[in-house]
């Protein structure tokens, strides 16, 4: 009978060997590449956006100046640019409203009630939107919200342009198509981050057991008392995680307000605008650590209600 | 399953259907535009419907080297990502170490953030350090966030396989590298794959970040923007974007398949 | 007689927590070697420092007289089956079979074959196209069973390989892996937390308590002189006395245990109590008595006569039954 250990066949076995000797040998290998990589080119860039906010440019030569100063973050609180950002907080905060009441019969659904095939057809038919080109998203309501388009075709059919006149009638809503009202952006990021809001409260509502459900019934709750007390509170993680998804991705857009609304300035606007055709990076660099910091404030929050467990 | 399993109410089951149709109508839409004879506004319904435009976009010489761009991009983001994505997922799925919580925060940030910070980063760096715009800077964005769409498939995979099937292949005689090739690679490839689609996707579709890292140069997605700000031939336009909404579809479509039935099914991560 | 597995002061520490600590061990060549103990007591960590998957913190372990603390689990002659089988799900029953060998580079129609006879050792003939999501549990634990001894491992390791079958199958495989090992005449070293599969198929046991070993021996050694209270309790069925108790029936004043076999019924005798509890066997009846505050159980054979619940009875026994043990 041979020994009880078998020879090694080559150098696969005595790195095997080396491995289980030394695991973190192994683990350094595993890791350092991605970790290079996100923190040489993501966290570097990161740094160089924060280095660059504390600069400042020359207002008569245009040159950035290459000193530590504060004067560009004093510049976020011109009237102008803090104009910018609660337009653009109010926005992300009414796109997550509209976003949570229209996802959730989609999840409620989707969670509770489809079974077999439709479950797999109703995850389709959120993930398939979520995933598909941005773009042609939102080209495709630049087509739907058009003077000439589908929507005004519809209301006209129906009777019912009032409605569309009315809306463009209200003060500071006005204008002469929905494709270049504040209305039109607000429909269009809606409809784009939709799918972000529908998953994570699909999640957490398919995390609620049935037989809680069944109880509440059992103690005499009514539909409405059982959906208000136990169905709601429950889902909240969830709409809580989505809304982390439509806040942050409305607070960082700069192409649907550019190409659906009355162009009024958006952070990301600011922000493509100053880094381009401006030339004022600093500014461009201290408008986009806005951001940042209202998303960690939010994630602080959430954090504290428990909303990364849907995750 | 249950068999008294519980009717919705009509009010929901509406509002559901509803909202289903909400997300892809104005997909559809896209399909009618392009065989529109209308060329300068969006009248609907359409005059006329013809398939010359698909003829003219074909002829079109601007639109090509967009084309390759994005395709060579998405590309090479992909192969990255997936190599990058994986090697994460092999770390984390092993024992706890320290930092292995920073390292996942890390990994979800660039797409946790809004696009147009990665992207106005990324042009800081590229203006401190000097860098020229090429197709690289576009990449470095692209395989950035791509990582954690692989990583995302990998390490579900990875959990819900049995963590004593590695131990086994090693107990009957397998080195690490037979275990990663006989075993690992098999039962985590479908989801790799699947990954790698969507980072494809992902990739060929994206805009944010690529006009801050691009400069002059034009992918795909970019090209249709500026279509989009300043229209030339909208019905071209219409053509452009279903091949973009194609590109990124199928590969949807076929990630959703290679990952089906399981708990990791591809794209809950986005 | 060779050591298959010697532990030489074995010690496994996760940080503050030790879960196997101090341990010295001998395995006999060819013998069936149990490890027994409730969960968390070391028992698994024990098979895995022999499989390699554990590396010792302290000691030295030796398989077959070499010591093993620089060899990885690959290039080890042993072979485990594990809990839950660990089958590998994306090949079929003969591939995952003959997985051992094609990874130690044998050609396809070799492999094959030894994986045939080996399916046949273990009553799976005509099975080998199966995917192990196609068997049922008792098959996928004789495909592992098989798959581990293809290698012919000087030491086959069974981590709990019982655990998930249902009681039937579970006494049948009981005696099937005990009349395999007989046949092989290999060492198999077998983790159990089940005291009734420990004591009938092993020749040899340890029992575990806190990452130590409680007690080493034959079943019948550990069945009729525990050597502490862990062990008597753990073992089960014999009866603890407390030192009080001991001195009451004419001991020292010290802990000891008494088989219920070995004790009789009396009307009066030094120490009574009621009747508590009276369950039939069959072959006899279990009968319960509380005599100061300690429950004392009693066999009785069938055709004698029974007390009713309630009854006060006393206890008798020939005094070398009583086993006196270690520990306060």
């Amino acid at each position: 009978m041979s020994g009880a250990i078998l020879p090694a066949r080559g150098p696969g076995d005595r790195l095997t060997a080396l491995f289980w000797r030394r695991p973190w040998v192994l683990l350094l290998l595993l890791v350092s590449p991605p970790l290079l990589w996100l923190g040489v080119v993501y966290l570097g860039s990161l740094a160089a956006l924060l280095l660059q906010s504390f600069y400042s440019i020359d207002e008569f030569s245009g040159v950035v100046k290459e000193e530590f100063t504060l004067k560009t973050y004093a510049e976020l609180f011109r009237a102008q640019n803090l104009d910018i950002i609660t337009r653009t907080v109010l926005m992300a905060a009414a796109v997550t409203l509209a976003s949570a009441a229209l996802a959730f019969p989609i999840a409620y659904f989707a969670a509770r009630y489809a079974k077999g095939p439709w479950k797999a057809a109703f995850y389709l038919g959120v993930m398939l939107p979520l995933w598909s080109s941005y773009l042609v998203k939102v080209y495709a309501w630049k087509l739907i919200l058009a003077k000439e388009g589908i929507l005004t075709w519809a209301a006209e059919r129906t009777h019912t342009s009032w409605i569309i006149d009315g809306i463009l009638s209200v003060p500071g809503l006005e204008s002469s198509s929905l494709s270049t009202s504040p209305v039109g952006t607000f429909a269009v990021f809606v409809y784009v981050w939709l799918p972000y809001m529908i998953l994570p409260m699909q999640a957490a509502l398919e995390r609620v057991p049935v037989s809680m459900l069944e109880a509440s019934a059992d103690l005499g709750a009514t539909r409405a008392q059982t959906f208000r007390s136990v169905v709601l509170p429950l889902a909240m993680p969830g709409v809580i995680a989505g809304s982390i998804f439509t806040f942050s991705l409305t607070l960082g857009d700069y192409i649907i307000p550019q190409i659906v609304g009355n162009s009024a300035n958006f952070i990301g606007m600011a922000v493509y605008q100053l880094q381009g055709t401006a030339g004022n990076i600093p500014l461009a660099a201290a408008f986009a650590v806005v951001p940042i910091l209202i998303m960690l404030a939010y994630l602080t929050a959430a954090k504290r209600a428990g909303a990364f467990d849907a995750l | 399953m249950r068999s008294d399993a519980p009717r919705a109410p009509l009010g929901l089951k509406i509002a559901a259907l509803g909202g289903l149709l909400f997300l892809h109508l104005p997909i559809l839409l896209i399909f009618l535009y392009a065989f529109t004879t209308e060329e300068r506004t969006y009248q609907f319904p359409p005059p006329g419907l013809t398939t010359q435009w698909f003829g003219v976009a074909w002829g079109r010489e601007d639109i090509w080297p967009p084309l390759w761009l994005s395709l060579r991009v998405a590309a090479i983001s992909t192969v990255l990502a997936m190599i990058l994505g994986t090697l994460i997922a092999g770390a984390m799925a092993r024992a706890r170490f320290f930092g292995r919580d920073q390292l996942s925060l890390l990994v979800i940030l660039p797409i946790a953030l809004p696009g147009v910070i990665t992207g106005m980063s990324l042009r800081s760096a590229f203006g401190v350090m000097d860098i020229p715009f090429s197709t690289w800077t576009i990449v470095l964005g692209h395989a950035t966030f791509c990582i954690v769409i692989v990583y995302n498939n990998a390490v579900a995979r990875l959990r819900r396989l049995s963590g004593g099937i590695m131990e086994a292949s090693a107990d009957l005689g397998a080195n690490a590298f037979q275990t990663f090739r006989h075993i690992l690679l098999p039962n985590l490839g479908s989801a790799l794959l699947a990954g790698g689609m969507l980072a494809f996707a992902l990739s060929f579709d994206e805009v944010i970040v690529t006009t801050f890292t691009a400069g002059q140069q034009s992918t795909l997605p970019i090209w249709m923007y500026n279509e989009l700000i300043r229209p030339r031939q909208r019905p071209v336009t219409n053509v452009v974007a279903i091949v973009v909404f194609a590109a990124t579809f199928l590969p949807i479509l076929a990630a959703y398949y290679l990952t089906r039935g399981g708990s990791d099914t591809a794209g809950a991560g986005k | 007689m060779t050591a298959a597995v010697e532990f030489l002061n074995v010690s496994r520490h996760f940080g503050a927590v030790k879960a196997v600590d101090g341990v010295d061990l001998t395995i006999a060549e060819g013998s069936f070697f149990a490890m027994l103990g409730p969960s968390g007591s070391g028992k698994t960590t024990c098979l895995r420092l022999i499989s390699g998957f554990e590396q010792p913190t302290g000691g030295a372990i030796r398989i077959f007289g070499e010591d093993v603390s620089t060899t990885p689990p690959h290039l080890r002659a042993v072979n485990t089956v594990f809990q839950d089988y660990a089958l590998f799900p994306h090949l079929n029953v003969r591939d995952n079979v003959a997985y051992g060998l094609m990874v130690k580079g044998m050609a396809r129609a070799p492999r094959y074959a030894k994986a045939e006879e080996m399916l046949a050792l273990v009553h799976l003939e005509g099975y080998g196209d199966r995917k192990p999501a196609q068997l049922s549990g008792g098959q996928r634990q004789r495909v592992a069973l098989a798959r581990a001894l293809v290698n012919e491992p000087r030491v086959l390791l069974l981590d709990e390989p019982l655990g998930a079958l249902d009681l039937k199958l579970r006494e049948a495989m009981q005696d099937e892996l005990k009349a395999l090992q007989v046949k092989l005449g290999l060492t198999f070293v077998f983790v159990t937390h089940d005291q009734h599969e420990a004591l009938s198929m092993a020749d040899s046991l340890a029992v575990f308590n806190e990452g130590k070993i409680a007690q080493i021996g034959t079943p019948q050694e550990i069945y009729d002189r525990p050597a502490s209270r862990f062990v008597a309790d753990f073992v089960g069925s014999s009866n603890v006395l407390p030192p009080a108790l001991t001195q009451a029936l004419g001991g020292p004043a010290r802990w000891s245990s008494l088989r219920p076999e070995t004790v009789r019924l009396a009307v009066t005798g030094p120490v009574s109590g009621p009747v508590t509890a009276l369950r039939y066997l069959g072959a006899a009846t279990r009968v319960v008595i509380r005599v100061a505050e300690t429950e004392v159980a009693a066999l009785v054979p069938a055709g004698q006569p029974l007390p009713a619940e309630g009854e006060t009875r006393s206890i008798a026994f020939d005094p070398s039954a009583l086993h006196l043990m270690e520990g306060a």
